[in-house]
């Protein structure tokens, strides 16, 4: 094979030699040559969305759900900024992405030509890293480079701008070569903080495992060493939104989330705890609470890759900078080799202690006959589909995301896609896309609401397109409903600008594009609704309306600790105190 | 050896101390960090300190291996342990970045600073300008009949008390170069 070719040949070779098989992607002036190169080959599949946001989104939950890189390629200026909600999205929840930007000629940069935008100076903030490649023959280097960065370490989103001459112009392939990265994060833990971490381990009479997306990031590997030293030490774990899957919902020792619309149980083991041991989690502020207040009598381990993550809200007592997957192999090694103590007495107790909260019963709701409530909703759709393995959930942002997590159970990794750190309201749809594209017989379902799913409606041309039969579950309360639920809480039931008004006739819409749209307002009706929507073959928007002002319960509010958490019903007015109503 | 000139190993935990104690002293911190000389980078470090609310007080850059393309950035920073922890390893996962050693931390560092100072006076003042210059072992490198352009190389307070000194005598104009950082020994 001959190794000289067009920089626009080389991205389509790049590709292929890193072992992409699907592409998202919007095409335009600046990108034409490889869209050219695209055109000749059968090698990788082009998705053509609707809107370059979608393109990232959707390889977010192709990455998600596979665990490799997402790929995305736009055109410059506008192509480029439309995309950087996704990327910076991407960022936020360490999604590793590889996006390929063109970009005017290197011979009009800076002249403010048709459709320039300077890209790397706009994701120099939203990317974990990026590129302007002016020669040719550095193009095919950095591509590799960008797939080692983007996957290694914390993963995240890289970006690669391509000027149109550079794609044009002839120069020197060169296949990726492994290790040519002075990029080599460290994945060993450090042995003597892993055998501290174990003795703490041995003696811990309440001892809880936090876990969080680090676990997924992973790999499986991860989730079934995490799942064996759980089975093993007896140990409750709890997890992060961004966790769940890595140990089985069903797990004997399963709390179920935590934080701010986290458990009881969970968020007062965290709260009561001796030994906290952190596996991949970074201490988000959605689950600290006041960090002031935060556990306040227990030793903190903390497994994490990025040394930053450490110590950056929380004080650890115990840091291991290093993979999940590693450190989990090691501390399984030294327990056993140390004869595999634990304090059973005094755990068991603990399991007692955890189960007298557990009573509490925190996820119950009022139940209605005349109206669908969004929890009985997802409760259903939850009976209805928990049996199948191959069931993908993703979420919007809002009230629906948390009782998804909350009322839905997730036995396996890579099998949740939401989006948690930034919290992007229009994920949801497009990420579901790109998981059906991964995974073209499963039955991928995105539990939305209707504000956030038509941020990116768009996508149902996609959807159509591709014959995906990608399963919109709208809980429809013709509200902002997480916004409308902290007015209710924080600004004296001042509703402002935060309802859903002239919403479409989804089931027309759905129509409109081709698709399957269900109606479903009444109780009675929801389990025959559902299960029409699981047996018809291909997209369908569920139009599932729901009670419009049911808040999302428990909750700690902004700037409280753990253990002053609202449940139910309970009185929520002036709950939040002024110190409190400045945080998000 | 690495192109830092900072032996491997000086600290083994790099330089990322991972148990700090949470004072809530400020204190003052030298980094040297060693950057890939690529389109950008300056930009990644600084935005690093814009967009995170961290200080820099000074900061100096120039290329130091010229066949490697390595680039040594020396930042003068300032915050609590927690944030100076921070700081370094936030600076140590930019991609770009070698290597971050902590020069207050890592032994005795050497710190030198040149600054150029214009002072316009004539009579008295000049001389005493002149007096005060040569006990700080300052150069003159511009002289008019009105004026004297004066170098000065040292650590920062050096320079900070000779330009007070300068201040009554006529100084009109002062241009600094921003640490440069070295630990001392082998
Ligand atoms: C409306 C809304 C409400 C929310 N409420 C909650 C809530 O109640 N509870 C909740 O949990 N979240 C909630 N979130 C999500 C929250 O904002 C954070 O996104 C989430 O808690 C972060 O999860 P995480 O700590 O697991 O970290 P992630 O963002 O998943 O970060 C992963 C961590 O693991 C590390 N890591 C990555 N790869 C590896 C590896 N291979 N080995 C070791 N470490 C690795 C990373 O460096 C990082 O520190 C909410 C979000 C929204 C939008
Ligand atoms: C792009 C974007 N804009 C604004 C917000 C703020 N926000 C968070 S939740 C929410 C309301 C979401 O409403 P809906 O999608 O209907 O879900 P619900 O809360 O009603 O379940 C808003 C506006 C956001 N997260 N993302």
């Amino acid at each position: 094979m001959t190794r000289e070719m067009t920089g626009a040949k080389m991205v389509v070779q790049a590709l292929k030699d890193q072992g992409v098989d699907t592409v998202f992607g919007y095409p335009g002036g600046a990108v034409l040559p490889i869209y050219d190169e695209v055109f000749q080959q059968n090698d990788i599949r082009h998705i053509l969305v609707r809107h370059e946001q979608g393109a990232v989104h959707a390889a977010e939950g192709y990455a998600r759900s596979t665990g490799k890189p997402g790929v995305v390629l736009v055109t410059s200026g506008p192509g480029a900024t439309n995309a950087v909600t996704g990327i910076t999205d991407a960022l936020m929840d360490s999604i590793p992405i590889v996006v390929l930007t063109g970009q005017v000629p290197t011979f009009m940069i800076g002249s403010d030509a048709f459709q320039e935008a300077d890209t790397v100076g706009i994701t120099r903030a939203c990317t974990k890293h990026n590129w302007l490649v002016k020669d040719t023959d550095r193009l095919s280097a950095t591509i590799h480079e960008a797939f080692h960065v983007a996957v290694n370490g914390r993963p995240g989103p890289v970006l690669i701008d391509i000027p149109k001459d550079v794609q044009f112009a002839t120069g020197t392939y060169t296949p990726p070569k492994p290790s040519a990265s002075h990029y080599q994060p460290r994945v060993k833990g450090d042995l003597d903080s892993i055998t501290e971490l174990v003795e703490a381990m041995e003696t811990a009479k309440k001892p809880v495992f936090y876990t969080g997306g680090g676990v997924i990031n992973s790999g499986p590997a991860a989730s079934q060493l995490l799942r064996e030293l759980i089975e093993a030490t007896g140990f409750p774990i709890t997890s992060t939104l961004m966790g769940l899957g890595a140990y089985p919902a069903s797990g004997a020792n399963w709390l179920g989330m935590l934080g701010m619309h986290g458990l009881y149980e969970a968020n007062l083991a965290m709260h009561d705890c001796d030994l906290m041991i952190n596996i991949g989690a970074r201490f988000d502020d959605r689950i600290t609470g006041r960090s002031d207040a935060f556990s306040p009598n227990s030793i903190k381990a903390h497994v994490d890759i990025d040394p930053s993550s450490i110590n950056k809200v929380i004080k650890t007592d115990i840091p291991i900078v290093g993979d999940v997957a590693h450190v989990l192999e090691d501390i399984l090694k030294v327990w056993k080799s140390r004869g595999r103590k634990t304090d059973a007495a005094n755990v068991k107790a603990w399991h007692k202690q955890i189960d007298e909260w557990r009573k509490v019963n925190c996820l119950a709701y009022r139940p209605a006959t005349s109206s669908i409530k969004p929890q009985h909703a997802l409760e259903r759709l939850e009976a209805l589909t928990k049996d199948r393995k191959d069931r993908f959930i993703c979420t919007e942002v809002g009230q629906h995301q948390m009782w998804a997590a909350q009322y839905m159970g997730f036995d396996e990794p890579n099998h949740w896609m939401t989006s948690g750190g930034l919290g992007t309201m229009g994920y949801g749809f497009p990420s579901s896309v790109g998981v059906q594209i991964a995974h073209p017989d499963a039955l991928v379902i995105n539990v939305a609401g209707e504000a956030s799913w038509l941020m990116n409606m768009q996508e149902m041309g996609t959807a159509v397109q591709y014959r995906l039969p990608v399963k919109q579950f709208i809980l429809n309360n013709e509200r902002l409903g997480m916004v409308r639920q902290w007015q209710e809480l924080l600004h004296g039931e001042r509703y402002s600008h935060s309802w859903s008004e002239a919403l479409p006739d989804f089931v027309k819409l759905a129509e409109a594009f081709g698709a399957k749209g269900i109606l479903c307002d009444n109780p009675a009706d929801l389990d025959d609704a559902i299960a029409e929507m699981l047996a018809y073959d291909g997209p369908v928007i569920f139009d599932c309306v729901v009670e419009k002002h049911e808040n999302c319960f428990p909750m700690i509010p902004s700037g409280k600790p753990h253990n002053e958490m609202l449940l139910g019903e309970a009185e929520t007015q002036g709950v939040i105190d002024s110190k409190g109503s400045v945080l998000v | 050896m690495s192109p830092l000139h900072i032996q491997k190993g000086s600290t083994s935990h790099s330089a990322y101390n991972l148990r700090p104690s949470f004072s809530d002293i400020e204190e003052r911190h030298t980094l040297a960090v060693l950057v890939d000389n690529e389109a950008g980078v300056l930009a990644r470090v600084i935005g690093l300190f814009s967009g995170r609310g961290y200080n820099i007080e000074s900061l100096t850059v120039a290329e130091v291996d010229h066949t490697g393309h390595l680039s040594r950035i020396t930042i003068v920073t300032t915050g609590t342990p927690q944030v100076i922890a921070q700081i370094k390893a936030q600076l140590g996962r930019i991609v770009s970045v070698h290597d971050v050693h902590d020069l207050t931390t890592e032994g005795a560092s050497v710190e030198r600073e040149l600054a150029m100072l214009k002072v316009a006076g004539e009579g008295e003042r000049r001389v005493e300008a002149l007096r005060i210059a040569e006990i700080f072992r300052a150069n003159v490198v511009d002289s008019t009949l009105g004026s004297f352009v004066f170098e000065i190389t040292g650590a920062p307070d050096k320079i900070d008390a000779f330009a007070d000194l300068m201040r009554p005598l006529g100084l009109v104009e002062i241009a600094r170069t921003g640490v440069a950082a070295l630990l001392r020994g082998t």
